[in-house]
């Protein structure tokens, strides 16, 4: 199939459409599980801190102390590859930029004054422990937890716009009567970026909580892993049936917005009322195969009723409907972000239970294996969740107004630099974990005072006591 | 309006020379302070006075960007498909830099150190010479308004390769001078010494180069030429007196005022070019007004900075107010 793929976007495409949106697919994928450490695993390191100055608990603090080095490294690395993102808005689009920047530029102006306040911050926060008395130290965090919100926001409001653009006219090519308040807050704005930040917090909790259940089940049962585990896991489980809530909503407003969008997610051939909710399956040759079909399931979740009508993707014009591949690539993405949502709100809810019966984390191992499972299904979730806003809005980068093929540049050869990102990006990947790996054994090791990025770290002259006299 | 805009842009083009320069030359250094154990001292200072505050210095290139973008829709456009290789090369380069610098301070063992460090040290290097290629092609005009100019030649050329080696000359001066200032904070003679000889090497070496520079911008870039020693000479004359004096009192001086010459140096040589390029954008074909995006834009970016004004440079001074107060607290 991927052949197939292949083929048939060279058939019909400028030879760099390929390549520059693989690699924008690449390094977003890459960027988007960063973001959730800079957003919402802040946030569980500030909590983890106020426990332990309020209760005056020693557990908590190294907890968040060592968190905050993590962060640090995480950061670092999610700076940097946010900042190719930036380069490659021109670099790979400068058709979109050209036309669109005046407009859909405008949120990342936004978003700069949250990166630069979460940079400076988060070097204060990581830097003041030694220096700064607990209370002011703990409320330098709180920047950060904000901006994080604000950047998302500012960003997502970006990519709604490119989903639903507004806030300006095309004239003669040119963007005119740009009013930025309406392309921030686009009619894409509310859902995706309400979704987007509860599914930052989901990710960081699970991520953070898998770890520590690895670790549970390793027998390593004290009151600091039980912490560990206890706290970013309730935060996570606490975000899960609101994002349930919230996915249905946004499921309806993309029904009513973003009928394109919706039928391709749905798989859905032609338009109709009673349409059955097909979950898996494929397309081939205009034919549902497989999967499970509920019968009248799609129109009673878009619309509460039967008679509900769901545009199909006969709809869609023929010179800009998708092809059956990108559908399948969209159809599954969204059946396997829903799946990872129920199991991740079947665990919560199996730990609800243990909590509210036994005041405990359930007992059964089984419980403590798909905690651990629990942060790469949150990652899996997140990855497809973009792939259907993203992959669901094709043939366009601005839906109506841009279509991808003509976004894209015709200079430079795309395969080189793509080639030349994949292997910096990989090393980059492969050294985080094993940095990552490397702090959790000096922990276990008890070793505690080791350089991070923003960190203060031993007085120079520790560091050399031989050169000091 | 476009104006003060294109103003706004070039501080931040500015601030991120000066603050994200002395970074990218603390690597400089970092990558010349020989092997582990000679280089230990040196290294362990350019750790500990850019770890802090690398990050929210770089937070400036992405202002410059999305600007850049906003504002000038036109002229990213061109600029990004006419020197795609400089800045696809720095892009690369910023992501190792950053993330070799992460990884060195967290890892242990020589062998993984050295590695992130190398990482880091060798893109520090390479980074602002790309970045100085790109502002070589700008200065010198070769990007067209339409974009898609010639991918070697507009910045392979002699003011572009200029542009490249100075700004890999600068920011190890400015990183040197910066880092004299950090090792006399802390009272560690060696350190003060090693890094005065070195920025008297740098220095030096800018000002040789500065000096080929007028031949080669001469025969390659005569408008840049005639702009520079017409309205931007009192810049120049100021970048090389505040660049002379620095080396002079940098035995005597405080840390403050050390610091304040490099960046008067670096500063005022990067202004002008600023004020020799105006009114125009691109070269002498594009004027700032002609590239502009409509008003409302502007007004945003306008507001924008405003508040960053408000918000973030009172957040920076305290940053920098902590680090300053935790060097001397480790002593």
């Amino acid at each position: 199939m991927v052949t197939a793929v292949i083929v048939s976007l060279l058939a019909s495409a400028p030879s760099q459409l390929l390549p520059a949106r693989e690699q924008m697919a690449f390094t977003l994928g890459f960027h988007i599980l960063l973001v959730p450490f800079g957003v919402a695993f802040t946030f569980l390191m500030m909590l983890t801190n106020w426990r332990g100055i309020r209760h005056d608990d020693a557990d908590a603090l190294l907890l968040a102390r060592r968190w905050s080095k993590v962060a640090a490294v995480l950061f670092a690395v999610g700076a940097v590859s946010g900042t190719v993102l930036s380069f490659e808005m021109g670099l790979l689009w400068p058709v979109l930029m050209d036309r669109f920047g005046a407009a859909y530029g405008t949120p990342f102006v936004v978003e700069g004054i949250f990166f630069f306040l979460e940079a400076i911050f988060i070097a204060i926060y990581i830097y003041g422990w030694n220096r700064l008395r607990p209370w002011p130290h703990l409320w330098t965090g709180l920047p950060v937890v904000l901006s994080g919100i604000g950047g998302t926001a500012a960003v997502v409001a970006a990519n709604g716009w490119m989903n639903l653009p507004g806030g300006m006219r095309v004239e003669f090519g040119r963007v005119v009567d740009v009013n930025p308040f309406a392309v921030f807050f686009n009619r894409a704005f509310w859902y995706e970026a309400v979704h987007m930040l509860l599914a930052a917090y989901m990710v960081a909790g699970f991520i953070v909580a898998s770890v520590y259940a690895g670790a549970l089940l390793r027998g390593r049962r004290d009151r600091y892993h039980r912490i560990g585990f206890v706290l970013p896991f309730v935060v996570a489980a606490i975000v899960a049936p609101i994002q349930i809530v919230v996915g249905d909503v946004v499921a309806r407003e993309v029904h009513l917005k973003e009928p394109a969008k919706f039928a391709t997610i749905e798989m859905l051939q032609q338009t109709g009322t009673h349409v059955p909710e097909t979950v898996g399956g494929v397309l081939i040759n205009g034919e549902v195969r497989g999967g499970l079909r509920i019968p009248s399931g799609a129109s009673l979740l878009a619309g509460y009723s039967r008679d509900t009508e769901i545009k199909g993707l006969d709809a869609i014009p023929a010179g800009v409907r998708p092809g059956a591949h990108l559908v399948n690539i969209v159809h599954l993405s969204f059946d396997v972000m829903v799946l990872c949502g129920f199991a991740l709100l079947g665990l919560s809810i199996w730990f609800a239970v243990g909590w509210w019966r036994r005041r405990d984390i359930p007992a059964s191992r089984w419980f403590l294996r798909a905690a651990a499972a629990s942060g790469v299904v949150a990652a899996i979730a997140l990855e497809t969740g973009w792939v259907v806003t993203e992959v669901g809005r094709q043939p366009w980068t601005v839906t109506g107004l841009l279509l991808t093929r003509e976004a894209v540049t015709t200079e430079g050869n795309m395969w080189l630099f793509f080639a030349g990102t994949i292997v910096i990006y990989v090393a980059v990947g492969i050294a985080s974990i094993l940095v990552l790996r490397t702090m959790r054994r000096r922990w276990q090791a008890g070793e505690e005072d080791m350089d991070v990025p923003y960190g203060p770290g031993q007085p120079l002259e520790a560091a050399v006591p031989e050169i000091i006299p | 309006m476009s104006t003060l805009v294109a103003v706004i842009l070039f501080a931040g083009v500015l601030l991120y020379a000066v603050f994200g320069g002395a970074d990218f030359g603390a690597g400089f250094w970092d990558l010349t302070a020989g092997g582990a154990e000679r280089g230990r001292l040196p290294r362990a200072l350019v750790d500990r006075s850019i770890g802090p505050v690398w990050e929210a210095n770089h937070v400036w290139l992405i202002f410059c960007l999305v600007v850049l973008w906003s504002a000038f829709p036109l002229a990213f456009a061109a600029i990004m498909t006419t020197l795609y290789i400089p800045l696809g090369l720095a892009a690369l380069g910023i992501v190792l830099r950053g993330s070799g610098f992460a990884f060195r301070k967290a890892s242990v063992g020589t062998q993984a150190q050295r590695l992130a460090g190398a990482a880091f040290a060798a893109s520090s290097v390479v980074t602002p010479f790309f970045l100085g290629t790109v502002a070589g092609g700008l200065a010198s005009g070769r990007v067209p308004d339409g974009g898609g100019g010639d991918g070697l030649t507009s910045w392979l050329n002699p003011t572009g390769v200029l542009g490249g080696l100075l700004a890999v000359v600068t920011c190890a001066y400015l990183a040197s001078v910066f880092l004299i200032a950090e090792a006399r904070a802390r009272r560690v003679t060696e350190l003060e010494d090693w890094f005065r000889r070195r920025a008297f090497a740098s220095a030096g070496a800018a000002g040789v180069l500065a000096v080929a520079g007028i031949f080669v911008l001469h025969a390659d870039s005569r408008h840049l030429f005639d702009q520079l020693l017409g309205p931007g000479l009192p810049l120049v004359l100021i970048s090389a007196a505040t660049g002379v004096a620095s080396l002079a009192v940098s035995q005597r001086a405080a840390p403050r005022v050390l610091r304040m010459l490099a960046v008067g140096a670096v500063g005022a040589i990067v202004a002008g070019w600023g004020v020799s390029q105006y009114p125009y954008l691109l070269g002498t074909h594009v004027k700032i007004g002609q590239a502009a995006a409509p008003d409302p834009t502007l007004w945003t970016v306008v507001i924008v900075f405003l508040v960053a004004g408000v918000v973030c440079v009172p957040s920076l001074v305290l940053l920098y107010v902590l680090q300053q107060r935790g060097q001397l607290e480790t002593i």
